[in-house]
């Protein structure tokens, strides 16, 4: 945060603690006052970009949640009507059942994956070779997710990759277009994602594995500690912090996605991947009702703020412990 | 810098001194009505990307009208939709626009009330249904009213059929009723051939609207189809001949005659696969047909789908290509001029024809141009009279809101194809999907 709170000792400059507030000293006061102001001057660039391309978009949606739009001509107030309507989108709580259903792919199993992998690399794989691994597992992240989005859709498809390896293998009769297919178009879209992030979590992980002191793995050992316990009493304990990060970024990414599904599958079929993302951009962009769009858009984000906060207290509180 | 401008618009000035005076009975014709004068103007376009027919109908019209030249933006029609009414509103309105919908664009007045200019170039005398999609109504239907856009081609859709597949199953000339081709169907998928290639993926749109619809036209009449595509009141799409053609789709994709994988098919994957000799008959339009020409050349044949009845009238879905100019356009009578010129100036139709496939529109009497031998769009500018003499020409069922596409036929037939929906049902969810998009 820029500016002290002015009823804090603060150390000036020259090392001096002065404390406030003290109407009879009126000098520290002022020092107080330009250094508060030289902060806020430091923290001004930053503030202004955050407030005009987040703030105030953000209040500007809160604002349009009540309006009936189409985007150009005039808007009409109409109070909280968006809001009931917006339960009449069809299949509402299908999409938001299918985003739940994402958050198992996009956060879960690769904070699981992640933390037996980081775990195998930190352990075995010290060196140029966990290099290499981390570099591998991280490059999903630097792919697009447009163009990962366009080579798994061809990868699943009837003729694709992944059944022609079913067929050498005498599995034909599993085949079919993963992405097309009722029964498997979620689970193969959480795949992609697994993919995506599964990297992201492992290099975080790791990094935070890195900072356990060495010692207590020592002593664990010497206690004739298997593999099994130093990671789950020392390695995910002591990750507490790490591990609610990797919630936190996984299951936004679930709950508000949008990319990977739109370029794989678009929603379909039928509803069987529509999640609320995909719902705000056909409300705001096919519709044009952009007052609509804003109420749900309104009500993701604070689904997603409802969620994330118990993540982030649990991560807290157990690493402050 | 300056210098080289200013020889540039001297030179540029001069040759269109020479132009009108070599063009003298041009200039008096213009003079009688809306034109681009003689002083240079530079149209503000936006086109669609991927379609080559603006772009080489704008470098003709520079050829042959060199005081006009062309400022044009372009851009995906999926932004188009997004970007149009911030285009039309904006401070640089174009003189003349690519339009995915009018309606909205009407009744907010962005659009410019092209009434005068069919007057002034006698359009309102053309063949009626050709401008009916474009006229806007007080209410906000479609279908009648004043005219805001004109088609640069007016798309068919129908049959295709590949010609060596379809001897191969007896097929010697295009069926005439519902019951032939449905024979046909049956023998194709008996001698172990997709009977119907079709897309279906939602990123394209799902393409069983084009058959089904083909469907509601042959066993009903296109009346109602019509009404509700243009949202007249009361106008349902859940109607006993309806529930018929969405049942003998059922019955259709239960007897295994489109891919299995269609629910990941694209537009493009489809069209390639057809291309490749995968499926007797596709269900398309015309704008397919260069692709078509270029996969299968002269391998390739077209039919307006057959009536239920034998000597019933064919019918057709069919839409204009659609090109608008803003309400407050500066050059808004020298974009008129070139939607009138597309339509009647021989060499502009030939392009037209040539490198859009579809029929150019314009007067009854206007000559059609040539078209190569063997091209299948030879079988499409002979179907597009049959239809037009029969009063039976449809916009898009996928047309009738902006999103009962997307939110609607889309999901719903997709649910037809993996068994979770049934015909009755199917119309009902577009019904009360289109119902609840209209209280909107």
């Amino acid at each position: 945060m820029p500016a002290p709170s002015t009823v804090k000792p603060v150390s000036t400059p020259d090392n001096r603690v002065v404390t406030l507030p003290d109407s009879s000293r009126i000098t520290p006061g002022r020092v107080i006052r330009r250094e508060t102001l030289v902060g806020w001057l430091f923290v001004l660039p930053a503030l202004l970009m955050y407030s005009v391309f987040v703030l105030l978009p953000l209040l500007l949606s809160v604002l349009y949640s009540f309006f009936r739009w189409n985007g150009v001509g005039p808007a009409t107030f109409v109070g909280l009507k968006n809001y009931l309507t917006v339960f009449q989108v069809p299949d509402l709580l299908g999409t938001i059942s299918n985003a739940f259903w994402l958050v198992v792919w996009f956060s879960f199993i690769p904070v699981g994956i992640g933390l037996v992998v980081a775990s195998v690399i930190h352990r075995v794989a010290t060196g140029r070779f966990g290099a290499i691994a981390r570099t591998i597992l991280f490059l999903p992240q630097v792919i697009p997710l447009v163009a990962a989005g366009i080579i798994w859709g061809s990868l699943l498809s009837l003729q694709g990759l992944v059944n022609q390896a079913l067929r050498v293998f005498g599995l034909g009769t599993f085949a079919r277009a993963w992405l097309g297919d009722f029964d498997t178009a979620l689970p193969a879209v959480g795949i992609i994602g697994v993919w995506v992030l599964l990297g992201f979590c492992t290099v975080l992980l790791l990094t935070g594995m890195t900072k356990i002191s060495a010692a207590l793995y020592e002593s664990a050992r010497i206690d004739g500690a298997g593999w099994f316990r130093e990671f789950s009493s020392i390695t995910v304990p002591l990750l507490r912090h790490e591990i609610g990060v990797c919630l936190t970024v996984t299951v936004i990414a679930a709950l508000a996605a949008f990319d990977i599904v739109y370029v794989t599958t678009a929603g379909g079929p039928g509803n069987a991947t529509a999640v609320p993302g995909i719902q705000i951009y056909i409300l705001a962009f096919t519709q044009r009702q952009v007052g609509l769009a804003s109420a749900l858009a309104v009500m993701l984000m604070i689904m997603v703020v409802i969620i994330i906060i118990p993540i982030q207290r649990l991560s807290r509180v157990e690493s402050t412990q | 810098m300056k210098r080289k401008i200013g020889l540039i618009l001297s030179a540029v000035a001069m040759l269109s001194v020479v132009f009108t005076t070599a063009q003298t009975p041009r200039a008096i014709a213009a003079d009688s009505g809306p034109s681009c004068g003689t002083d240079p103007v530079t149209l503000n376009a936006y086109f669609e990307t991927g379609f080559d027919i603006p772009f080489k109908l704008s470098e003709e019209f520079t050829k042959q009208y060199p005081n006009v030249t062309w400022n044009i933006s372009q851009d995906q029609f999926a932004n188009l939709i997004n970007e149009t009414p911030r285009l039309l509103a904006g401070d640089n309105p174009p003189d003349l626009i690519r339009l995915p919908t009018i309606v909205s664009f009407a009744k907010d007045g962005l659009l410019k009330n092209l009434d005068d200019y069919a007057t002034a170039f006698g359009w309102d005398k053309w063949p009626v249904p050709q401008l009916n999609q474009n006229r806007v109504a007080e209410d906000g239907t479609r279908g009648s009213g004043a005219l805001y856009a004109m088609g640069l081609n007016y798309s068919l859709t129908g049959i295709f059929y590949n010609k060596k597949l379809a001897a191969q199953i007896g097929m010697t000339e295009p069926p005439k009723t519902l019951a032939e081709f449905e024979d046909l169907l049956a023998k194709a998928k008996a001698a172990g051939l997709l009977p119907i290639m079709e897309w279906g993926s939602a990123k394209s749109g799902m393409g069983l609207a084009f058959p089904l619809q083909a469907l509601m036209a042959s066993v009903g009449s296109t009346q109602p189809i019509n009404d509700w595509i243009f949202q007249k009141k009361d106008a349902t799409i859940d109607t006993a001949d309806n529930l018929k053609a969405a049942q003998h789709l059922e019955q259709w994709i239960k007897s295994g005659y489109f891919p299995p994988d269609i629910n990941a098919i694209e537009y493009t994957d489809a069209a390639a696969r057809f291309g490749k000799g995968e499926g007797v008959f596709t269900f398309n339009g015309d704008w397919q047909n260069a692709g078509y020409d270029k996969d299968l050349a002269g391998n390739v044949g077209f039919f307006l789908m057959p009536p239920a009845e034998d000597g019933g009238k064919p019918a057709a879905m069919s839409a204009p290509l659609t090109y608008g100019i803003a309400a407050k356009a500066k050059n808004a009578d020298c974009a008129a001029f070139f939607l009138n010129w597309v339509a009647s100036n021989p060499t502009a139709r030939q392009i037209d024809v040539t490198i859009g496939g579809s029929n150019p529109g314009g007067p009854a009497d206007a000559k059609m141009p040539a078209v190569t031998e063997g091209s299948v769009t030879n079988d499409t500018l002979a179907a597009g009279p049959v239809v037009g003499k029969a009063g039976t020409s449809m916009d898009f069922i996928a047309n009738a809101t902006s999103s009962i596409f997307a939110q609607g036929w889309t999901p719903e037939l997709q649910k037809m194809v993996g068994g979770k929906q049934d015909a009755a049902g199917l119309l009902k969810a577009v019904q009360a999907e289109y119902l609840r998009e209209l209280a909107q």
